[in-house]
């Protein structure tokens, strides 16, 4: 592998990630449970549309052949695309929302972090901008971690549920292979040893102060660096590109 | 002060252009009528939320994704501003929310149709949103402080969506033929939905001569109808998409389009909501309200012991 396709695939799996959970938070559309909540969530959703829209613009020019942030996104397979196993984690109840883009917005607000002095200036203006909105997702995800956990005895347990649940898809959000040694070697991308740190101590916190607990780790699923998915993307994307794969010769 | 005295101080100052603000005396058949049509008009945003919310997973480019959560989430916005508006007449937005969950409450008969094509996104911003600028735009010059603002704001951001709905037409009928076929199809379905959702015509719906006073109701059903037609027409024309009225027609001495003879009963009778989504949007509302409960009460509850260690501290 070299240093152009290792950026690619890199390239890959932060604008498949923001693109996917995107999707899944815009699913609540007009179904959330109070109105402001309806349009915060349609708001983060636009940020991660936007970010993944900048990843894929970028990840198509460095892959070079000729190929546009659409046809990256639409014409793609499941197992070509590289987003975390949890960001299509199905939405669930709230809590099944909350606690995945709590777990998510933690992450990417250590990785972006890290970003944002990466040596590919283009992953490091993208990184500038998103933490912006990432620091503010961040701060709505943890409020709702502390009112669920900490509100009434269902809501406890729904949130307790939703992070037992989920908690599996969280090694697979650092998970390192031959892309991330290239990368980390030039400096251009994060050793994600030092994100779980940092990730660890932030979830631990939040999860304590919301009267909640850190689950057992039995089951440990990884794989997306591969594009091993679970059941869940291929009805995601078989919805979301539908049209472009009805009509290939169209443009819209 | 007597009644009388404050109703013509009130009348007084209405027919002088100035705005009524919330704590200034109005007549109780004002403040009704005002809480009825904002808070339409705030159920209309949040409903009209639902045929858009169902193409954004199916946008089909990424272009298309942002400018379609962009828009929506301007509808929430708006549907957020009017309930605050409508709040400041003394009714809260629960108590509006149960009137619209019982049915009691009415939303605009336009979102009671489906969006079966991606087109119909365009047909959407183009004609529906199109259509609620021409009624919004008079509302705007209404009487009562809140909701002319509001009207304002609102007018700025449905010009983006009537434009980013009719790009979106004028995209697919410079397309492949089955674009232009999908266009066409989008714009017969919403067409007579869309001019008939600016309310019956004048005949049948005797304009309150005391609404108009009050600056309550601007403009006719009829007057604002013709303007959006004779807006409308021109920009199908322009795009190559046929009108689906035979009988329209341009009228040289008026200057006018006249159109055919529009299917009221079918308007009424989604009124009274025998449409083809009436049930599907009032369910999925009452069941967002029903699953968002337990989520309310936990905030809620957060809420108050938050307070409460507060107060101990």
């Amino acid at each position: 592998m070299n240093l152009q396709e290792a950026k690619f695939e890199y390239l890959l799996r932060l604008g498949d990630s923001s693109l996917i959970i995107g999707h899944r938070l815009s699913e609540w559309c007009g179904h959330g449970p109070i109105l402001e909540e309806d349009i915060a969530l349609i708001n983060i959703a636009l940020d991660f549309v936007g970010n993944a829209s900048a990843l894929l613009t970028y990840a198509a020019q460095v892959e070079g052949k000729g190929r546009t942030e659409d046809d990256l996104a639409y014409l793609r397979s499941e197992r070509e695309y590289r987003n975390l196993l949890l960001t299509e984690q199905p939405n669930g109840d709230y809590a099944v929302t909350i606690a995945r883009q709590f777990l998510y917005d933690v992450y990417t607000f250590f990785l972006y972090e890290e970003l944002k002095t990466s040596k590919d200036e283009t992953i490091a203006a993208i990184a500038v901008k998103s933490h912006k909105e990432i620091t503010y997702h961040l701060r709505h995800t943890t409020e709702w971690m502390y009112r669920l956990g900490d509100g009434t005895e269902e809501s406890h347990k729904r949130m307790q549920t939703a992070l037992n649940d989920l908690w599996m898809y969280t090694p697979d959000l650092f998970d390192m292979n031959e892309v991330d040694a290239i990368l980390i070697n030039e400096g251009i991308a994060v050793d994600l040893n030092k994100v779980k740190e940092a990730w660890e101590k932030r979830v631990r916190e939040v999860i304590s102060e919301a009267k909640l607990e850190i689950p057992a780790a039995n089951i440990k699923q990884k794989g997306s660096r591969e594009g091993r998915h679970s059941e869940h993307l291929g009805f995601l994307l078989a919805e979301m590109q539908y049209i472009p794969r009805s009509y290939p010769n169209a443009n819209w | 002060m007597e009644e009388s005295k404050q109703l013509e101080q009130f009348e007084a100052k209405i027919a002088a252009g100035q705005k009524i603000e919330p704590k200034d005396w109005m007549p109780e058949a004002y403040r009704k009528q005002l809480i009825r049509m904002m808070s339409q008009h705030a159920h209309s945003e949040i409903v009209g939320m639902l045929p858009e919310g169902n193409w954004i997973t199916r946008a089909p480019s990424l272009r298309r994704k942002a400018i379609l959560l962009a828009k929506v989430q301007d509808e929430g916005g708006h549907g957020l501003y009017l309930y605050s508006a409508a709040e400041t007449l003394g009714i809260d937005r629960k108590e509006l929310l149960e009137q619209l969950h019982s049915g009691k409450a009415k939303y605009s008969s336009i979102f009671n149709y489906p969006t079966l094509t991606w087109a119909d996104i365009g047909a959407i911003g183009w004609l529906v949103d199109g259509a609620a600028i021409m009624n919004q735009t008079a509302l705007a010059r209404g009487s009562y402080g809140p909701y002319s603002r509001a009207m304002v704001r609102i007018c700025k951001e449905e010009s983006f969506h009537n434009r980013q709905g009719y790009e979106i037409m004028m995209h697919l009928a410079q397309g492949t033929p089955e674009q232009k076929e999908m266009a066409q199809d989008a714009f017969n379905r919403w067409w007579w939905p869309s001019i008939m959702m600016l309310g019956p015509s004048d005949d049948q719906s005797p304009n309150s001569e005391q609404l108009m006073r009050w600056k309550v109701k601007m403009e006719s059903n009829d007057a604002i109808r013709e303007r959006f037609i004779d807006r409308t027409v021109p920009q199908a024309d322009f795009i190559g998409l046929k009108v689906p009225d035979p009988a329209m027609k341009f009228n040289e001495k008026t200057g006018h389009y006249e159109h055919g003879p529009i299917n009221w009963e079918e308007f009424f009778e989604v009124i009274k909501g025998n449409g083809v989504c009436n049930a599907i949007r009032l369910k999925a509302r009452v069941e967002a309200d029903k699953k968002g409960q337990w989520v309310r009460e936990a905030a809620t509850a957060y809420a108050a012991k938050q307070a409460k260690e507060k107060a101990m501290a």
